[in-house]
């Protein structure tokens, strides 16, 4: 039995995809107990998609994938924070408007100039197939974005939370989002690699949601995020192996069942904590 | 906390401040405000108060004329922590994850090093501005569970657990309750004594007397600056608010049996009267108590 549970971690290429998918995981969710509360949710998705014009660049020229994703999720974020500060568009527009731009533009480089990436693996990623060198860049960049968290974290929150108070202590707010909008496009990057583009959006999201409703206290819930993130990335890539199942589409799946389990049983926001406070109020 | 310190000034000069759709809301205004002073500034809805305000923090940039805190540009003052900040309505998001207490240590992070990490001494700040502003028993409470008036004091605690010698009230005491507001004047008045200056902007034109040093009538500029005493006047009121004050009289007849001439006049733009009392052009402030207010029934 027990022989069988470690099967998986037989295959190097197996190991691998699991603790990849762990450090994604956790990323993402850490980024996602920000993201839901500015109603940035689509943000997650925009940028999966506007990382694609420079990984088809990257292809074409031979850098690094990661490198040329991160530089044009990086203009795309720094795009929608300009659109944002020199209209009085709403967020949502900025980000409909630049990914989708952006978007055209990958689909574009890649229809003139076919190269080794195809448009599958960009769409769904391919975790299994993932290369020494990519899983060490994708370590690298983790390592990296978590210092800058732990740094920074409480910061980021004042700054979401209210921006002139930052402002009066003497913070930059509109540095700091863009330092969020650079650590988001080093997790969609990641993301894109082990689920690809169409489930970043589940990544980034799902944890913070199931958080959010765990717990009042904003510390709390990015640890909570960021451990579901990690569990659900790891647990997926395993059970993948079973099930021979799409790596992503099983961690989407376990962070949306988690959600469930929050959505009705959470000691304070869950439906039956609510059904129960409603009935001793009556 | 801050000493008694007589350099705290905000020093505004030749101020004009315009916004994008071309509306200029401060016009040529200047003004030097001291520590150990209450200043209320005192105009109608749309007179460019808040915009003042927003200015002096330097979150709008004027075109023209410039702030200077304690003598240095804004954004050293800043950087210095010299400013807090009690906005008239808080643009921030009620559902977010922070406790009462979490939202009054955002009030700390100038005293914090780079993680913010707080200390015991932050935990007591918070503690004592939430105890200085009867908000202790709440400070558990998710920000989105508490009423109007509680979430108004949260944002005046942090200002107190900030422990700036700057303080701007952006209109207090709209929609708090009379001991609530008795309680937010005492506060002001130790804060002065404590040597900080504080800028006020109200509507409650009777409580200005009260416990303002000093009034900054305004409307686009300044109409008059000085002393509550001088500058405080019917002349002076009815000229920053036009037609817009309720303004009621009683005087000789429905006021007294003899020939004395002298009239009470009501001036009130809503909230808590001004109240004159003398011979004709010749009334004196008569302070309204909130004693008075307390007994009244509900
Ligand atoms: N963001 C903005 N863009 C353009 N004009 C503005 C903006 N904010 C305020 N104004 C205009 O500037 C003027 C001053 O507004 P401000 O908010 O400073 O007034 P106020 O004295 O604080 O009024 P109130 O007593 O209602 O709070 C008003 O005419 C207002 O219409
Ligand atoms: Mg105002």
């Amino acid at each position: 039995m027990i022989e069988f549970l470690l099967e998986p971690f037989a295959y190097s290429y197996m190991a691998r995809a699991i603790w990849v998918s762990a450090l994604v995981g956790a990323l993402c969710g850490c980024l996602s107990g920000y993201l839901i509360l500015k109603g940035w949710s689509l943000m997650g998705d925009a940028l999966s998609h506007a990382v694609v014009p420079g990984v088809a660049i990257s292809a074409i020229i031979g850098a690094p994938l990661a490198v040329g994703a991160f530089a044009s999720g990086l203009i795309a974020a720094g795009g929608i924070a300009l659109l944002r500060r020199l209209t009085t568009l709403k967020e949502d527009v900025a980000i409909g408007l630049i990914f989708t731009s952006f978007f055209a533009l990958g689909l574009l480089i890649v229809s003139l100039r076919p190269t080794s990436i195809s448009v599958q693996t960009i769409a769904f990623g391919n975790i299994l197939a993932i290369s020494d060198t990519d899983a060490l860049q994708l370590a690298a960049i983790s390592g990296i974005a978590f210092l800058v968290i732990g740094l920074k974290w409480r910061d980021l929150m004042l700054a979401f939370f209210d921006e002139g108070q930052a402002r009066i202590v003497g913070l930059n707010p509109w540095r700091l989002r863009l330092l969020f909008f650079a650590l988001l496009s080093a997790a969609s990057v990641a993301a894109l690699q082990a689920v690809g583009a169409i489930l970043v959006i589940a990544m980034v999201v799902t944890p913070g949601a199931t958080a959010y409703l765990l717990t009042d206290r904003f510390g709390r819930m990015l640890v909570l995020a960021t451990a579901m993130g990690t569990m659900s990335g790891a647990l997926g890539a395993y059970a993948s192996f079973f099930l021979d199942g799409a790596t992503g589409g099983l961690i989407v799946l376990m962070q949306t069942g988690l959600f469930l389990l929050a959505f009705l049983f959470a000691p304070k926001h869950g439906r039956f904590a609510l059904l129960r406070q409603r009935s001793a109020d009556t | 906390m801050t000493e008694r310190d007589p350099r705290t000034t905000i020093e505004v000069s030749n101020l004009t401040v315009r916004y994008p759709n071309g509306v200029i809301a401060v016009r040529d205004t200047s003004f030097v405000l001291d520590g150990g002073t209450i200043t209320a500034l005192v105009g109608i809805n749309g007179s460019g108060k808040s915009t003042l305000f927003k200015t002096i923090m330097g979150f709008l940039k004027p075109v023209e004329g410039l702030v200077r805190l304690n003598g240095n540009s804004v954004t050293a003052g800043l950087k210095a922590g010299l400013v807090a900040y009690v906005p008239q309505s808080e643009e921030v998001d009620w559902t977010f994850p922070v406790l009462v207490q979490d939202v009054v240590m955002m009030g700390r992070y100038g005293h914090m090093g780079l993680m913010r990490r707080p200390r015991a001494e932050d935990r007591a700040a918070v503690d004592l501005a939430l105890d200085r502003v009867g908000l202790i028993e709440l400070k558990t409470r998710q920000i989105g569970e508490l009423s109007g008036g509680q979430r108004k004091r949260v944002f005046l605690a942090r200002a107190l657990a900030q422990g700036s010698s700057i303080i701007l009230l952006d209109e207090p005491f709209t929609g708090v309750d009379v001991k609530t507001e008795s309680a937010i004047i005492a506060l002001l008045r130790a804060l002065r004594d404590e040597g900080r200056l504080i800028l006020v902007s109200t509507h409650n034109l009777g409580s200005v007397p009260d416990f303002c040093d000093k009034v900054v009538l305004f409307n686009r500029t300044v109409l008059a600056h000085g002393p509550t005493e001088t500058t405080f006047t019917e002349k002076n009121l009815l000229a920053a608010f036009g037609g817009t004050l309720r303004h009621i009289r009683i005087g000789g007849g429905d006021l007294h049996d003899d020939e004395d001439e002298r009239r009470v006049t009501v001036l009130t733009d809503d909230e808590r009267p001004v109240v004159l009392y003398g011979a004709r052009d010749a009334e004196k402030l008569v302070t309204t108590q909130t004693r008075s207010e307390k007994a009244k029934p509900e």
